[in-house]
């Protein structure tokens, strides 16, 4: 089925090492309108890989391919249209969240009345208006969130990478962030996203990327990956600690 | 060992923490670098007695009897010594008042708030006190040597100015505190610290200024205006002065006094510390809404939009607008003997051109390191689709209009008196500004704006590399405003810093 959808992202043999090999060899393709979500423990490259495909960290090596463009060759037409959003919402305090867009809108070279148009819809979608002339300093670290989202839509993407976006919310605001995200996936966007509240994966994404010590365990939408551990039935959650503890034995075996 | 929870206990751990603050200073948090950190003091103690050997060395001799000559500049070094402690203090006071850290354990924990800020606050003081002693060290040793053992006393009226700076810092603040609310006082606190630190000096400049025309503090001291109303030699006011010379009696009136001062000061403020700690601590959450003409977008391009970002973030924030442009306060008296000149028609102006320099230099460094390296949100530039050499483009063009805008009118007012000269002091405003920058883009680490004040200790090479530079650029501009070619040396030298600090900078590597 997804054969025949356009790859929005595609990593090959992408690998980057510190003291010992955090990314290792990892093949992924993301099609285009997919919600994937990258799962793995504490430490096994799911932000070192996110950040090396949002241009923040440069690979050892691997080719990274974002809608067709050669990200490493040609950065500045791949972060076109991408945007990153990470679990620690780096807004500027003195800015109001109008401002921060207004600005976000520049830095991408967005026309100032599309960006106009697309800042006041999204600071409605995002339920910010009472705060949208507030200087940021103030506010909550959901509220926080919702502005670093709303900076990361107002050029609108194809590729959305987050991390870990919703650590920290209270339910409301990761509701809204959420359908946010849902919404920009009905209309097309491709979504990458890492998490550890597994629910979340379970209920939103297409397909899962299980990937531990650096490299991709598992790959496949739920039942997929369910049929993979022999568990036809459990949980995510069972699935996710069956694969990483096979995974575990693997590394202590090998 | 302490029975936990007592004022011993407290005031142990206070004394552990603020040892491991010290140590990480000296050494970076790396163990390995403990020993050149010794080296490093040795070898800095070492030159700062040449130092004083060199300042105070031909007045050791001085006598009880002396003069009142002698006893209003013995006063005023006290006093100018003391307002920089002051200033100090008031600073240490206030990031007390602001700092959470291990607030909300203090006080959800069932010992005595009152008993904790004591503890604080006596742990600010021995700081003041320390430092103060650390100071004064080097002179007081070579008066020693050189003048015999009453010289000794002068520590302890050194370490009773640290007592009287802190009690008087924990005064002001208080009394800030209740007057303007916690949301203003830590502006103006700093405010204040910085005006008091600066106030003296500059004010005996403009004394000098007036007097004889020159920024000389001690033409001001022995003016003829000065000692006709000097009080008489068994004023109180010489007390301290009379101590430090060894009068045993003065030094312990002073001693007994000062730490008494201190005492009622911990003791009469210990018990509302975290009243306005806790009220300083919700001025976090306070929100400020942002009046705009338009609330249309504006067509601008990526470069624009980071120099404005950088300006409006500097502008809205007077904390930081205070830290950076307090410097400022220091062109004051060449400012003045500037307009003198200009209106008397001599050549002074010579003299006030390094200082212009050099406040560029310190200045351009400051915003440097909040424009590169204190960038809010790095993730979000480095993942827009612009090059990274027109992003720092961007940004050292933000910092030299910054510096272009403040630095202008001076060089306007001297390019009335001196084209030459106004020539000369723009090339050395540039080339400092210019100079700065560069060790700051060398010696960039992401941080955040807030931790502004603590740049100097993440890099100690770039802060004594930007004053190195700044030193020489303000030599070069000096010698060659005065027309010799030997400028040119002193620009190799310049030069040849820069190009030090980009070899041995962690970004060549």
């Amino acid at each position: 089925m997804t054969a025949s959808r356009p790859v929005s992202l595609a990593t090959r043999h992408l690998s980057k090492s510190f003291d010992r090999p955090a990314v290792d060899n990892l093949d992924l393709t993301i099609y285009g309108g997919e919600f994937y979500c990258l799962l793995g423990p504490n430490g096994a490259g799911k932000t070192t890989t996110l950040r090396m495909v949002a241009g923040l960290m440069r690979p050892d090596a691997g080719t990274i391919v974002i809608d067709g463009i050669d990200a490493l060759a040609e950065p500045e037409a791949a972060k076109q249209i991408t945007a990153w959003l990470s679990d620690e919402p780096m807004i500027y305090d003195k800015l109001t969240p109008y401002e921060y867009l207004e600005f976000v809108a520049g830095l991408w070279r967005i026309d100032a009345g599309t960006a106009e148009a697309r800042a006041r819809d999204l600071i409605a979608w995002l339920g910010l208006e009472a705060q949208a002339h507030d200087r940021c300093e103030g506010f909550s670290k959901g509220t926080r969130q919702k502005v670093a989202l709303a900076g990361a839509l107002v050029h609108d993407p194809k590729l959305i990478i987050l991390d870990e976006p919703l650590t920290g919310l209270d339910a409301g605001s990761a509701r809204q962030v959420k359908n946010v995200l849902r919404e920009r996936v009905a209309a097309g966007g491709t979504v990458i996203m890492t998490t550890h509240i597994l629910e979340v994966a379970e209920r939103m994404a297409d397909r899962i990327g299980v990937i531990a010590n650096g490299r991709l365990i598992a790959e496949g939408t739920l039942d997929e990956l369910r049929v993979k551990t022999g568990a036809a039935g459990t949980s995510l959650e069972d699935t996710f600690l069956a694969l990483v503890a096979n995974e575990a034995e693997l590394v202590a075996a090998a | 060992m302490s029975q936990p929870a007592t004022l011993t206990w407290l005031a142990g751990h206070e004394a552990r923490l603020g040892w491991r603050d010290f140590a990480a200073l000296m050494t970076a948090g790396g163990r390995a670098r403990a020993r050149n950190a010794v080296i490093l003091v040795i070898a800095f103690a070492a030159a700062m007695h040449g130092f004083a050997y060199w300042i105070v060395a031909g007045y050791a001799d001085v006598s009880l009897d002396s003069d009142p000559t002698t006893l209003v500049a013995i006063t005023a070094t006290l006093l100018l010594s003391w307002s920089l402690l002051l200033s100090q203090a008031m600073e240490s006071v206030t990031r007390a008042f602001y700092t959470r850290a291990d607030l909300d354990l203090i006080l959800t924990s069932p010992v005595s708030a009152r008993k904790v800020f004591a503890v604080r606050m006596g742990r600010i003081a021995a700081a003041a006190v320390a430092v103060a002693v650390l100071l004064a060290a080097p002179f007081i040793d070579v008066l020693v040597l050189r003048g015999g053992a009453r010289w000794l006393a002068a520590y302890g009226v050194v370490a009773a100015m640290g007592a009287v700076a802190t009690a008087a810092a924990l005064a002001l603040t208080i009394a800030l505190f209740r007057l303007v609310g916690p949301k203003r006082t830590r502006l103006i606190a700093q405010i204040v610290a910085a005006v008091i630190g600066a106030a003296f000096v500059i004010g005996l400049q403009v004394m000098a200024i007036f007097s004889g025309g020159t920024l000389s503090r001690a033409a001001a001291l022995q003016s003829e205006w000065v000692m006709a109303r000097a009080p008489g030699i068994d004023s109180l006011i010489w007390w301290p002065a009379r101590a430090a010379l060894g009068d045993g009696a003065a030094l312990l009136a002073i001693v007994l006094f000062s730490f008494a001062l201190l005492g009622g000061a911990i003791a009469l403020f210990s018990a509302r510390f975290g009243d306005h700690a806790m009220a300083a601590a919700g001025v976090g959450s306070a929100r400020v809404r942002q009046r705009r003409g338009s609330l249309a977008f504006r067509r601008r391009s990526p470069q624009r939009v980071l120099r404005q970002k950088e300006w409006t973030l500097l502008l809205r924030d007077p904390w930081l607008i205070s830290q950076t442009l307090m410097q400022i306060l220091y062109l004051l008296p060449p400012a003045l003997l500037l307009w003198l000149t200009f209106r008397t028609g001599n050549e002074d102006y010579v003299v006030l051109i390094p200082v212009i320099v050099m406040a560029a230099g310190q200045l351009a460094g400051g915003l440097a390191w909040l424009s590169i390296s204190g960038e809010d949100a790095p993730d979000l530039v480095a993942t827009a689709p612009i090059a990274a050499s027109r992003i720092m483009a961007a940004k050292i063009e933000a910092v030299i209009g910054m510096i272009a805008l403040v630095f202008a009118p001076i060089v306007a007012v001297l390019a009335f008196d001196s084209v030459f000269a106004a020539f000369v002091a723009a090339l050395g405003i540039l080339a400092a500004a210019g100079g700065s920058t560069l060790i700051q883009i060398s010696f960039r680490v992401q941080a955040r704006r807030s931790q502004f004040r603590r740049r100097q200790t993440s890099s100690r090479i770039a802060t004594f590399a930007e004053a190195f530079s700044s030193i020489a650029w303000a030599a070069t501009a000096a010698i060659a405003a005065d027309g010799s070619w030997f400028a040119l040396i002193t620009a190799a030298i310049a030069v040849l810093i820069l190009l030090g600090v980009r070899w041995i900078s962690p970004r060549q590597a």
